[in-house]
């Protein structure tokens, strides 16, 4: 897809007229930007209206006739203004199990750390100066200290199985190892899609054509149906990683055609002048494609991470414990059935806060253009 | 070709260097596919072996039992007595009743957003764009449920929320009037679909002879006859009925109309909201693809903004927004399998009963993934072949 940048200097026909006229102020601002004309005006009172009515009585709702507080557990005053106002209670009561699940309650220092360990790593990646082959290090590290923080068993923490993990790091996890180990594999699947070597070359488009054919969704039932039965007797591997698996197969597809878009984006010549160095085949690749491959996906690459991050909520089908299943756990609870909507608005709102900084990040990137 | 290296010497050393890229390629290729096949039949005879061991049969045998499962929101008539075969078609069916609506429905709800993204209206603009912006950012399973939940909340029948005359929403979904639907009014539409077809190339040939001679011809006559008038014999020859039927409350439920059941209406409003803001910005990135200059030499023309919309900018935008719009349509289609998430009963669902009912793992997802493989395939050649219809034709 093209870039998606809205720069406001747009040389588009639409806003030209306005922009030309727009001089004088609020008042010239005003006439300019919405009522340049009668049907323009029209419009604008329109939504004006809509959006005020909207504003209204979400405020009504969320804030002049919420509930924040309850003694215990008593819903009632709660379900006396169900429909009228907003019982935001439901989220200190449960916010805990929402984004731990059931991470045994005095440990769940861990988890949090492993979020805080999760988000560093993301702010890191990210900077332009921290773009260089350390980065993999780095990458590696960080993985190992959140497996550490998750499973403990070591440094006096005590051993926490993976059945108990739940919540926010389950769906870190899910998305950040399924793009750690889904990369390489991506990278080896595009190089083997531009092989010269026919069987290579089919397996390699094979592959991806048939996991981007059919929805995750089936492919999160075969990990957790299909899986064990592949398996010799006696192996049994765990849910989560089960389905971490049938993530890294489903990232390698698609990062796989992106970093083919990228491969295809170097330059002829290049191939040409390792060739003519007498370069091998994995030194010509390793040292003067990939990098320069890499570089033009960065882009891609976030948009694509962004998907996944929002495609991890699926193993609620198959019942794993990520963030999404926890909050409509939480509402099972008798007590707080009815207030699904609060809960999922806090959900959304943390899925909203990580998707939105990466989607604002891939802009700049394009933006920018192409870093070099 | 002129060469400095004496012949001899090139002969001895190039075929070794060929056959030595040659040999390492045939080695690669060898082990590859040697691994692969290993794997897949280790995989295999564990299967094999935990089937039997499960006393599972394999093959599509079952396909032809009685599959007892009730399925609720069905347009083909069935019932639990029906084969596990017949409950897959109604899954498929149900599929591609959300997925075909939906796409249409996201194509035009998306296009009007993308092109109120690019409106001089400072408030629509910026309002397109928070729509665009939230809904790219949020997990699609998360607005199924939380649409799903909007439903339930609704008030009960009794007391259902009627925007218009007629149309009912309640927590039983939504029900609309509608026209029933036999077999003489199935005729007609044919009959239409195929005057629609006929007035197609009719159009193209006007348009020839237009180029020939430079003499415009009206094509509107054609139309009324073939759409509207051969139709409308047809269907006072044949005698159908054209009535349309209103529902009404008996009871705790609606009688009458046609009734979209919350599970179907949630997903259907998940995916066409969800889709219609990816669409949103290909179309807006298409358009403004379309370099200035052509809006301003059209304008020098003196044409209307309309005209140059639909007849110069358009055209090259299409070019930009086809193939991007394709793998948005098979996304629509994939994520229409959320529908186990809220108990719409699509072929994933389906497939999924049949599983848990007999252990058929391997039988169930490979006919998941036939049915998805083929929606896919036939997706992409049909825009495929719209994509070289509006490409650029170089003289």
């Amino acid at each position: 897809m093209t870039s998606a940048t809205d720069a406001p200097e747009n040389p588009l026909p639409f806003r030209s007229r306005s922009r030309r006229a727009a001089s004088g102020g609020a008042i010239g601002w005003l006439r300019a930007n919405l009522f340049s004309s009668i049907p323009s005006s029209a419009i604008s009172l329109l939504l004006i209206f809509l959006l005020a009515k909207a504003c209204v009585s979400f405020v009504q709702w969320g804030y002049w006739n919420a509930i924040w507080t309850v003694p215990g557990n008593q819903t009632s005053a709660c379900r006396a203004i169900r429909g009228l106002g907003a019982c935001w209670a439901v989220i200190p009561e449960k916010y805990r199990f929402i984004l731990f699940g059931t991470y045994p309650f005095d440990q769940q220092w861990r988890p949090a750390l492993a979020i805080l360990t999760f988000i560093a790593l993301f702010f890191l990646s990210s900077r332009h100066s921290w773009w260089r082959r350390e980065l993999v290090l780095v990458w590696v590290a960080a993985l190992v200290v959140i497996g550490l923080l998750m499973w403990g068993g070591i440094f006096g923490l005590p051993y926490v199985s993976q059945d108990r993990w739940g919540g926010l790091p389950v769906t870190l996890i899910l998305a950040t190892f399924g793009l750690a180990f889904g990369f390489p594999l991506g990278i080896v699947v595009a190089l083997g899609r531009r092989s010269k070597l026919p069987a290579i070359r089919s397996l390699c488009v094979l592959y991806v054509e048939l996991i981007r054919g059919v929805p995750l969704i089936s492919l999160l039932f075969m990990a957790s149906v299909m899986f064990p039965l592949f398996m010799p007797d006696g192996v049994n591997i765990d849910k989560l990683l089960r389905a971490q698996i049938a993530f890294v197969l489903y990232a390698g597809a698609y990062l796989a055609e992106v970093m083919r878009g990228g491969l295809q984006a170097v330059p002829r010549g290049q191939h040409e002048a390792a060739d003519a160095l007498g370069l091998s085949y994995w030194r010509k690749n390793g040292l003067i494609i990939l990098p320069q491959a890499i570089r033009h996906v960065i882009p891609p690459l976030v948009n694509t991470f962004l998907a996944f991050f929002k495609d991890t909520s699926l193993v609620l089908i198959i019942g794993i414990f990520d963030l999404l299943t926890t909050a409509k756990t939480a509402i099972i609870d008798p007590a707080w059935q009815s207030f699904s909507v609060e809960i999922y608005l806090f959900v959304g709102s943390i899925y909203f806060a990580f998707c939105f900084a990466m989607s604002r990040y891939s802009r700049r990137l394009e933006a920018q253009g192409k870093p070099t | 070709m002129t060469t400095s290296t004496p012949e001899p010497a090139r002969r001895k050393r190039l075929p070794i260097s060929l056959s030595n890229e040659r040999l390492a390629g045939l080695f690669w290729q060898i082990a590859v596919v040697g691994i692969a096949i290993a794997v897949v039949t280790w995989l295999w005879s564990n299967a094999v072996h935990n089937l039997s061991v499960r006393r599972i049969s394999t093959g599509f045998a079952f396909l032809g039992r009685e599959a007892g499962m009730p399925i609720a929101d069905a347009w083909l008539s069935y019932s639990p007595k029906n084969t596990y075969l017949r409950a897959f078609i109604v899954g498929i069916v149900n599929t591609l009743r959300v997925a075909v609506i939906g796409i249409v429905l996201a194509t035009v709800l998306g296009t009007m957003i993308g092109i109120a993204r690019l409106s001089s209206n400072w408030l629509l603009s910026r309002l397109a764009a928070v729509y665009v912006e939230v809904l790219r950012d949020l997990p699609l399973l998360l607005q199924l449920l939380f649409w799903y939940v909007l439903m339930q909340g609704l008030p009960a029948a009794r007391t259902a929320w009627i925007p218009i005359d007629g149309v009912y929403l309640s927590n039983r979904g939504l029900v609309l009037p509608s026209i029933p639907i036999e077999e003489g009014n199935l005729w007609v539409i044919g009959m239409a679909a195929v005057g629609l077809m006929a007035l197609y190339a009719l159009r193209r040939r006007l348009i020839a002879r237009q180029l020939l001679d430079g003499q415009p011809r009206p094509v509107w006559p054609y139309a009324l006859v073939l759409v509207v008038g051969l139709p409308a014999l047809v269907s006072w020859g044949l005698g159908v009925s054209w009535t349309i039927t209103m529902p009404e409350l008996r009871g705790f439920n609606f009688v009458g109309g046609l009734t979209l059941t919350p599970e179907y209406f949630a997903l259907l409003v998940a995916l066409v909201t969800y889709t219609s803001a990816f669409i949103a910005e290909i179309v807006r990135s298409g358009i403004q693809a379309v370099p200035r200059g052509q809006w301003d030499a059209a304008m020098a023309l003196g044409l209307r903004r309309s005209f140059v919309l639909q007849h110069i900018v358009m055209p090259q935008a299409l070019r930009v927004i086809i193939p991007p719009m394709t793998s948005q349509y098979l996304n629509l289609i994939k994520n229409s399998s959320l529908a186990v998430a809220v108990g719409y009963q699509d072929i994933v669902s389906i497939a999924n009963t049949t599983l848990n009912q007999t252990g058929q793992a391997i039988e169930a997802i490979a006919l998941i993934m036939l049915v998805f493989l083929t929606i896919s395939l036939g997706i992409s050649l049909l825009m495929n072949w719209y994509n070289a219809r509006v490409a650029l034709v170089e003289r």
